[in-house]
């Protein structure tokens, strides 16, 4: 977010939608980020012309032309270096990048990193849907072991990488997950917009051609209480309608599932969330789905100074006092003048 | 027109011998640059015209004594005009046996050698790999040999401050130059007010440099007796009066994008990832926040260009740099900002090749790579400085370029003219056309298209915040006009036609003749840093009465429009490149001429006696 954008006038849906067709597969979980982005966008009350979309390659990547501001679709990998340039450029854009898990985290995994330890300010949506959907269903750097594709036809054998947790790993001050059909995800867009500096999400999404419900297992809305934990500031991590929590085993420094009983989280030493503890984010980020539900929200959210108030900064007080006049620095240095007489210092 | 410039040219010069050509060759640690640089500067004010050619190693502190850990510094200085930094040196100072072993072939028979015999032990003998010394055994009997025991000199002339054997010997390259200026009748003033102010937090190390430079003075003074060692006077070189200063090519870029987004009233934003020999750009510009500038060093050359793309399109003029590796990775980032028609500056300082290659020589082996070397049918216009104030030319006509067409454009320069410093008339920036951008602010009647164009096939430039004329831009093929995404054969035929229309449409000087005539039998025909041989190869055969003009070209692409008819005009052209022969190719390909390769690809730049032994082939 930036100051400047935040002063806008009211928008509705209809206005950030563009006349293009869609050319996402029918049943995508696309759609739904897309719709709860363009829902979300008024009530945050940017203004389309101060927005910018940036993305690179992949499914994902289309999303620019659909949303009704500048946008940029531009090479594998590299949008989060595009936004680099757009920003330092301009500081009062509010930019977004959109990436997907081989865009962000394969052929992108550098750039990913850097953006996020400069910390500038931007928001980064990273569609995880586990697979590789546009050069048609090759398994990704976040597919779980075993995944069997055209290229792993006997499952792959390398363990997946942890987008949240690399985020957090790579310096991240900002860390949400969401997922695609979840009422939740424009709370946390919201937030990642509210946070000044980089704002890493990553939002499951459905691929109903090559990796259909591969999150299912947490995402269902049938039993989805008892298998996700929403994280709220300052709020008891409680899950399944209040029976269960997660405590700190102090002793082996790791998280615990606890049952809690007639509602008396602190007796079963439930811990609060404080979305600055970084030591607790760290533990959030690594929590395996499975032996704990999946921990969603805003995980962290501490913000620091931003790599394009800095730049500016330090480019003011360089140029403090000093004046443009090139005619000046060029007649400086190792020089002398030939008269008639000959080169004089 | 093509014009001769030939009478006016061949009058400045006036015999050869008036000319010396110097080199300073040393350990890594020798200091040899710095001299060689001080050097260059007093040859400034005793009003010679000059040319210097750094010649470093790619390792920063390579083992001492080693012979791949040899600095040289060479300087080509005299009383007519000087286009090139010498063939072969009439004077080698060698710090140490590896410097002798490596520079000694090139010198000149009857040459001067000063030795610092100080430095000739057995453990320095064995790393340069000499079985026997060669200041004793005779073997150095084709040139004149003086040995000095420089170190001892040093340390006996800094004994009063207090210096430590280490920094003591840290001063044999100020003795050394003390030495040279007395042997070209030179002032030591400014080199001692230099050091002064160089080390003005350091009294006994300014005074310690001093003194030993007024010993190595005087030692040529008073030590006459020491046979070989003369004093020599060079005359000023006739200049035109005005205020000068050396530049190196670095600094002419690095000030010629200035120049150039100031004429286009833009700020400048330049992305960029250390390289060799490319990175000196990104120094130079990191200094000049106050014009305007935001530097980034990135975290690799993709995502250098990248970034410079990104700042091209919020507004600012994107310029990146690189050398022919980081070249290569950012081909694709080229190819984007071909599609989306963004302007772009890309500053090739070319290396030897391929792969890592060498990375502190020179050569021209990057054409192919900037004329063809992107995926898809992807032109962009290429302009080749061939000096270092050339390239502060080149660089504005890059910006230019740039912004009036929409285009990325390649700026070629290359190790030579990176690192070389040249005396330099410092230009009058009233003199040159602004071209300022005009941001498109609000839609046009009929409607915005993003795609739309002017007569020169250019679209509009728009920033993001620009309220009205929101779009979507990226590396799909874009529909005619609108720039929706459009896979339709028909558009993609007539998007492609636009593209190459527009390169071949830019409007770039005629070819002219640098020196000789339109027609006859024989063109010279160069482009980048050969300039200098090239000129003075053809300068010497024409006095000699041969018919041999030179051209020399500077848009690579899109060629001269008179380039062709002007090639036909010799009965035969040859092409001395840097390369295997690749503007050659260029040429034979535009224009069916039986343009001839002369190639030189051994990391040294072509001496003057190379061009002219071509050229009397040529004639044959």
């Amino acid at each position: 977010m930036n100051e400047m954008t935040t002063i806008a006038r009211t928008t509705t849906l209809k206005d950030w939608e563009t006349d293009q067709e869609v050319r996402w597969c029918p049943g995508c979980g696309d759609y739904a980020i897309l719709k709860a982005v363009q829902r979300t966008m008024p009530e945050i009350g940017t203004a389309p012309e101060n927005t910018v979309f940036i993305s690179g390659i992949g499914c994902s990547s289309r999303f620019p032309y659909y949303m009704e501001t500048y946008g940029f679709h531009t090479i594998h990998g590299r949008a989060p270096a595009f936004a680099t340039g757009l920003k330092l450029a301009n500081p009062n854009l509010d930019v977004w990048i959109v990436t997907g898990d081989g865009d962000g985290l394969s052929i992108g995994g550098n750039h990913t990193m850097h953006l996020i330890r400069r910390n500038l300010d931007c928001q980064i949506m990273l569609f995880n849907n586990e697979i590789y959907g546009l050069t048609k269903g090759q398994y990704s750097p976040t597919s779980r072991v075993g995944t069997t594709s055209p290229s792993t036809p006997y499952g792959s054998v390398d363990r997946p990488a942890q987008p949240a947790a690399f985020a957090l790993g790579a310096g991240a001050r900002f860390v949400a997950r969401g997922f695609d059909v979840s009422k939740e995800l424009p709370n946390v867009l919201k937030a990642a917009h509210a946070h000044k500096g980089a704002a890493f999400i990553e939002i499951f999404q459905n691929c109903i051609v090559y990796n259909k419900d591969v999150f299912e297992d947490f995402a269902a809305p049938k039993g989805a209480e008892d298998r996700q934990l929403w994280l709220k500031q300052g709020e008891p991590m409680i899950y399944a309608k209040g029976t269960k929590g997660i405590a700190l085993d102090a002793e082996a420094l790791h998280l615990k599932t606890v049952d809690v009983v007639d509602g008396d989280w602190q007796a079963a030493g439930v811990i609060v969330h404080d979305v600055t503890n970084r030591s607790v984010a760290h533990m959030l980020v690594e929590m395996r789905f499975g032996e704990f539900p999946m921990a969603l929200g805003v995980l962290y959210d501490d913000p620091r100074p931003t790599f394009e108030a800095d730049v500016v900064r330090q480019n003011k007080a360089a140029a403090e006092g000093k004046t443009a006049d090139l005619q000046s620095l060029l007649k400086k240095g190792q020089t002398w003048t030939v008269t008639e007489g000959g080169p004089e210092l | 027109m093509a014009t001769a410039v030939v009478d006016q040219a061949d009058k400045r010069q006036s015999p050869l011998s008036d000319a010396v050509v110097v080199r300073f060759a040393g350990d890594s640690g020798d200091g040899m640059q710095l001299t060689g640089g001080q050097f260059t500067l007093s040859s400034a004010l005793a009003g010679n015209d000059f040319a210097t050619f750094p010649d470093f190693p790619a390792e920063i502190r390579a083992p001492q004594g080693t012979l791949f850990g040899v600095s040289a510094f060479q300087i080509n200085f005299g009383s007519s005009a000087i286009d090139t930094a010498g063939d072969a040196p009439d004077v080698l100072v060698a710090m140490n046996p590896a410097a002798l072993k490596t520079n000694v072939p090139q010198l000149k028979q009857g040459g001067l050698i000063i030795a610092d015999e100080g430095e000739f032990n057995d453990r320095n003998l064995a790393k340069a790999k000499y079985d026997a010394n060669p200041l004793d055994d005779g073997s150095l009997a084709k040139w004149q040999l003086l040995k000095l025991n420089i170190s001892q000199l040093t340390m006996d002339a800094v004994k009063p401050f207090g210096l430590g054997n280490k920094e003591a010997l840290r001063c044999k390259n100020m003795w050394t130059l003390g030495l040279s200026l007395w042997m070209f009748d030179r002032d030591r003033q400014p080199l001692i007010d230099w050091l002064n102010a160089k080390f003005a937090k350091a009294p006994d190390l300014a005074a310690a440099n001093v003194a030993a430079l007024n010993a190595g003075h005087a030692y040529g003074e008073t030590a006459e007796l020491a046979g070989p060692l003369k004093q020599h006077h060079v005359d000023p070189a006739p200049v035109a009066p005005g205020l000068y200063r050396t530049l190196t090519g670095a600094e002419g870029i690095a000030f010629g994008l200035v120049a150039g987004a100031q004429l286009a009233r833009l700020p400048m934003f330049f992305g960029g990832y250390p390289i060799t020999p490319a990175s000196a750009i990104l120094h130079h510009l990191s200094r000049l926040k106050e014009y305007d500038v935001t530097t980034f060093q990135a975290e690799d050359e993709i995502a250098a260009i990248c970034s410079a793309i990104g700042a091209s399109y919020a507004g600012s003029l994107g310029v990146t740099s690189s050398s022919g590796p980081g070249i290569a990775l950012k081909g694709e980032a080229m190819g984007l900002a071909i599609m989306t028609e963004l302007p772009l500056v890309i500053v090739n300082s070319q290396r030897g090749g391929p792969s890592t290659g060498l990375p502190t020589k020179t050569e021209q082996s990057d054409l192919y790579q900037a004329v063809y070397g992107r995926n898809g049918d992807a032109p962009m216009p290429v302009v080749a400085a061939r000096s270092p104030g050339d390239a502060f030319e080149c660089a504005i006509e890059a910006v230019r370029i740039a912004v009036q067409y929409m285009t990325p454009v390649m700026l070629l320069t290359d190790g030579y003219i990176a690192n070389a410093a040249e005396p330099w008339a410092v230009p009058d920036l009233t003199t040159y056309d602004a071209f300022p951008v005009e941001f498109l602010t609000e839609a046009p009647e009929g409607g915005f298209k993003p795609y739309g164009r002017d007569e020169n096939l250019k679209r509009p430039w728009v920033k993001p915040g620009t309220p009205g004329l929101l779009h979507r831009i990226g590396g799909i093929e874009k529909e005619l006009d609108t720039g929706h995404i459009n896979y339709a054969p028909e558009n993609h035929q007539a998007m492609t036609d636009i593209r190459k229309d527009k390169i071949d449409g830019i409007k770039v000087p005629d070819q002219v003749v640098e020196l000789g005539a339109e027609g006859g039998k024989l063109a010279v025909v160069g482009w980048g840093s050969t300039f200098g041989p090239i000129h003075q190869a053809v300068r010497r055969k024409r006095a000699e009465g041969l018919d041999v003009s030179h051209i020399h070209i500077r848009h690579i692409w899109p060629l001269p429009a008179n380039l062709g008819e002007l090639l036909k005009s010799y009965d035969r052209v040859i092409v001395p490149e840097m390369n295997t022969g690749q503007l050659k190719t260029v040429l034979r390909d535009q224009y069916l001429v039986d343009a001839k390769p002369v190639n030189k690809v051994s990391g040294q730049p072509f001496t003057i006696a190379e061009i002219e032994a071509a050229i009397e082939e040529a004639l044959k």
